[in-house]
């Protein structure tokens, strides 16, 4: 490992509604490593999918720090963040958010066209072994294929930090099996930091370490001493 | 190719149909504005071209006979560059293999060809300058009625019959629109142009020495009413008629009106079309943008910028933007050459009317972009400002308020479908009030072609039915004693005949003047007379003036006030007339009077200067060729005949004028409807496959989709209907000129018209879109996250 790649202090987010202020963070401190592979743990409305946002620089913070490496996210402006999007991070979503009117191929090339140094849309599709279906549409795809190029086009940019905001949470047990290998092949020989966001206690067997969320704040942090593959966790 | 604009090429294809709507509008305004705004430029600048080669002149005027010697004192007046006197007749023509009866002005011709309102010789040659028996005709004249160089015609000149040889044909910039006396339109066959040497024209009309019309062309900046006045000043003891400048001669005015009529729809129905294209643009936009949230997102965490994501939505309006001006720059080229193609059968050019220039091609494309672009800027700037993380989250379910209006709705126990539909309605009120507005807008347009066709109709039957019945109007020298009737009435096919007298008057009330022809019909006068607006006789009183209503406006006179008149002929009498009486008059502006009643004011026995005339059909043709030899007869205008060309010729306008209005305000209520409908079964298409799945039949689902259209556009009746009303009185308003008149006539029929099209036109537009609910799969709608 290769010290922290993310450090929050104090990290808060309120959110006005209709029904007053809701404290999606309640002033939580964390760290993340380089290279691991992390699973924040909870349940909907702990706080996760919250700081993911914040961590990728979708949201900003209602108070609190936040650092990617040396550089303070919370003092960054639009353009600056989008910056820091495009060259740092790489998304992947519960519904996989891949655009209805282009291929796999033309999916991952959104990535690369505006990339500082990506990888062939087809290389990337061929890590998550897709190398056969460049061409489909994502409705002619499975759930699980469908995924499977939204993490394709994630790591095209060869992102130093990839986040998944559930990614196996639309997937039966069989497909989520298979991206979760690809994850963890990506994490072991690409050495590429990943968090993953789950409501599934069982995936946090493959982690490095297990942050656990509850209303708003961290409930505990754990660290595996050693890491279960995908394919021998029981779901 | 980036993957973004793949994305772009690709949605503009799914939208093809609805995008195709919004285009078609569109297309209607770049065409209207190029063919409006280029056909503007395009015969301006021909006209001015040709009046600068040709030195057309700046003042006209007309005398009874000026003599010569008054020449230098006219080239002296201040701001005068130059001055033409020549010498001008009437003559009744009989061309052989023409028709019976032809009228030609016969014009003096120096013998070098002047130094203004030059020639431009089409084929053959000019006169030799001392020839008595030799012309040149205008060339429209030569080829309706087939004549060459070296043809032969026989004039009828001031009581003398001579047989003239055509050297030569020509065109010039003081008849680029030839229109005969008694006329209501060109008639090239039997009205002509006839130049000859001006020793010969002095000689044929007792001229010598003298010349009876005049023109002056002007320094730069010269004071045109100052050298006007100085001129009626010279001619005044000569029976000047008064000095006009370019805006009354008459080939000018009648561009003139073309012109402005070409300039108020450029500006009127343009911008109908792009606001109506703008906010179709809008409203798919911003659709489009609320259903791509999460691909905003996306491209937001991928790093997009906002300029990428703003870009992107702008393009897809432009390019709707370009189908339309691609549309609009095709049909509208060949709408300007179809334009082009009709003035060159009104409007005699030496060259062809220049095409549409390249700027007003620039000019449509920018306003066809810049209307596509202000209705997509705002969703466009919305999704550009989307915050990422927000975009990622589906939108809040829309708010429903239990307002007042809801309350009422609740109350009425309406079924829920119908509930349904009205309170989308009162959900996106503006969206509803705009869409209401376009299908009113449509209603408008088609309110707007029913009142043309009906005030034309009614413009026709009063004008020919009621008050001018004659078949021929007979135009005689001189004025002459009210004996000559005898001789009109004996001509062969004459069933009756009626005398008149036409003088050249100035009427003043106050500081208004109004220079106009003065009419005096006999007491019992069924041939010519005068009407209001709903085609009943009016008979003319015993005293007094009888006007126009659009006459006694401009000089703000009622009956009851006397106003001056000033007759420009004979003994240039001014006398004060009280104003008796008000009639309708479409065609012209003239004033009437009784008869006797004139002869009295100007203390003279009884005299006429025309006859009006009703013939035995079978003998119009012997009554023609019999008149062509009377002498004393300057020429003849034979009515039915008019009547018959300018209804047909109006009954065809009139005819491509409604099919392009229907046409128009179809493409409107498409455009609107077709989107609104598509935009509905896209928001309501998980909850109209929630009431598939509980059971409701396709019919039953299918009425909140049409409910909604059919609604709206119930909604619009009203208001197009008062807007249409609105767009009848303003081109009541704006067609109104001295040359003619349309009444404003609202048949309750046109409204129902106009209701029934765009109510079919709505529902039809959103019949094709309930066909995708029959197609709906209702498993994968619900499945679908939006």
């Amino acid at each position: 490992m290769a010290g922290t790649i993310f450090r929050a202090v104090g990290l808060s987010r309120v959110y006005q509604t209709g029904g007053g202020a809701v404290h999606a963070l309640d002033g939580i401190d964390l760290e993340i490593e380089a290279g691991a592979l992390t699973v924040l743990l909870g349940p909907s409305g702990s706080g996760k999918s919250t700081l993911l946002n914040i961590l990728g620089g979708l949201d900003r913070p209602s108070a609190g720090q936040v650092w990617f490496r040396q550089t303070d996210l919370t003092g960054l402006r639009d353009r600056d963040l989008t910056r820091y999007r495009r060259d740092h991070i790489g998304f992947v979503f519960q519904f996989y958010n891949l655009v209805a009117s282009l291929t796999a191929r033309e999916n991952v090339q959104l990535v690369t066209d505006v990339a500082p140094d990506p990888m062939a849309p087809a290389d990337a599709l061929g890590l998550v072994g897709l190398g056969h279906r460049l061409d489909h549409f994502p409705a002619e795809l499975s759930g699980g294929e469908q995924q499977r190029v939204a993490i394709a086009r994630a790591l095209a940019k060869r992102p130093d930090v990839l986040l998944c905001d559930e990614p196996t949470g639309a997937l039966d047990s069989a497909t989520g099996g298979q991206v979760l290998q690809v994850l963890d092949d990506v994490n072991r020989d690409l050495g590429t930091a990943t968090v993953i966001i789950t409501h599934n206690a069982a995936i946090r067997e493959m982690a490095h370490r297990v942050i656990r969320f509850h209303d708003g704040r961290i409930a505990g942090v754990e660290a595996n001493a050693t890491r279960k593959r995908p394919d021998e966790i029981a779901w | 190719m980036h993957a973004l604009d793949i994305k772009l090429l690709r949605d503009f294809r799914r939208l093809w149909a609805q995008a195709l709507a919004i285009a078609l509008v569109l297309a209607c305004g770049v065409l209207v504005v190029l063919t409006a705004f280029g056909m503007y430029g395009a015969l301006e600048t021909t006209r001015a071209a040709y009046y600068e080669r040709q030195r057309f002149a700046d003042v006209f005027a007309e005398a009874n006979r000026a003599p010569n010697s008054l020449l230098p004192a006219l080239a002296a007046i201040d701001g005068v560059l130059g001055v033409d006197a020549r010498v001008s007749g009437l003559a009744t023509l009989d061309v052989p293999g023409g028709v019976p009866l032809a009228v030609g002005q016969v014009l003096s011709l120096p013998a070098d060809d002047g130094e203004l309102n030059r020639l431009v010789l089409r084929a053959g040659r000019m006169p030799e300058p001392g020839a008595t028996d030799q012309i040149v005709v205008n060339a429209p004249f030569a080829e309706a009625n087939g004549l060459r160089p070296g043809d032969r015609l026989t004039a009828n000149l001031d009581g003398r019959q001579r047989v003239l040889t055509v050297t030569g044909t020509a065109l010039s910039p003081e008849f680029i629109y030839t229109i005969g006396p008694g006329a209501l339109m060109p008639d090239n066959r039997r009205f002509g142009i006839l130049w000859m040497p001006t020793a010969a024209a002095a000689a044929a009309f007792d001229m010598e020495g003298a010349f009876n019309k005049l023109a002056l062309r002007l320094a730069a900046g010269a004071d045109t009413p100052a050298v006007i006045a100085a001129v009626d000043r010279l001619l005044d003891p000569y029976g000047g008629l008064g000095a006009h400048g370019r805006d009354l001669q008459v080939s000018n005015s009648f561009i003139d009106a073309e012109l402005q009529q070409l300039q108020s729809t450029a500006w009127v129905l343009p911008p109908v079309f792009f606001l109506v294209a703008a906010f179709l643009v809008n409203m798919v936009i911003g659709r489009i943008v609320e259903l791509e949230r999460a691909e905003i997102g996306l491209l937001k965490a991928l790093g997009y910028r906002d300029r990428a994501v703003l870009g992107h939505y702008l393009l897809l309006a432009g390019l709707i933007a370009l189908t339309g001006i691609a549309i609009g720059w095709i049909v509208g080229s060949w709408l300007a050459a179809q334009t082009a193609a009709l003035y060159a059968t009104f409007f005699d050019f030496p060259f062809l009317i220049h095409t549409v220039s390249p700027a007003v091609y620039g000019l449509s494309a920018l306003l066809g972009l810049a209307a596509a672009g202000f209705g997509a800027a705002h969703s466009a700037w919305r999704a550009a400002r989307l915050a990422p993380a927000i975009a990622m989250a589906p939108p809040a379910p829309p708010r429903f308020s239990r307002g007042l209006a809801d309350r009422m709705l609740t109350r009425l126990a309406l079924p829920q479908t119908a509930l349904m539909v009205l309170r989308g309605l009162l959900r996106w009120p503006v969206r509803a009030g705009l869409s209401s507005l376009g299908l009113a807008a449509s209603v408008a347009v088609v309110v707007a072609a029913g009142y043309l066709d009906d005030a034309l109709e009614q413009l026709m039957d009063v004008s020919f039915r009621a008050a001018s019945r004659q078949d021929a109007t007979v135009i005689l020298s001189h004025e002459t004693g009210i004996a000559a009737l005898g001789g009109v009435a004996r001509l062969p096919g004459v069933l009756h005949a009626e005398p008149q007298q036409d003088h050249a008057v100035i009427l003043r009330h106050g500081p208004r003047e109004k220079r106009v022809g003065l009419q005096g019909l006999p007491a019992s006068a069924d041939l010519t007379r005068t009407v209001d607006a709903q085609g009943n006789p009016v008979s003319l009183p015993r005293a007094g003036l009888v006007l126009p209503e659009r006459l006694a406006r401009q000089l703000d006179v009622a009956p009851g006030d006397t106003v001056e008149v000033a007759f420009l002929t004979g003994t240039r009498r001014r006398i004060d007339v009280p104003v008796a009486d008000t009639v309708t008059q479409y065609f012209g502006l003239t004033a009437f009077i009784d008869l006797a009643a004139l002869d009295r004011l100007l203390g003279q026995s009884p005299r006429m200067t025309s006859a009006q005339v009703a013939l035995d059909p079978a003998a119009t043709s012997a009554f023609e060729h019999a008149l062509a030899d009377v002498p004393g007869v300057a020429g003849a205008a034979m009515m039915t005949d008019i009547r018959r060309v300018f209804r047909e010729t109006l009954q065809h306008n009139v005819a491509i004028m409604t099919t392009i209005y229907v046409t128009v305000a179809m493409l409107i209520a498409v455009g609107v409807a077709y989107n609104a409908a598509r935009i509905q079964l896209s928001e309501r298409a998980r909850e109209l496959a929630s009431l598939r799945i509980l059971g409701f039949t396709r019919a039953e689902v299918s009425l909140v989709l049409l409910g909604e259209t059919v609604l709206l556009a119930l909604v619009a009746q009203p208001l197009g209907w008062a807007m249409g009303a609105g767009l009848a009185v303003a081109m009541t308003a704006g067609f109104e000129s001295d040359l003619y008149a349309i009444p404003l006539v609202l048949e309750p029929a046109a409204f129902a018209r106009a209701s029934l099209v765009v109510l079919a036109t709505s529902l039809g537009a959103a019949l094709i879109v309930r066909r995708r609910i029959d197609r709906m799969d209702l498993v994968a709608v619900m499945k679908t996250r939006e």
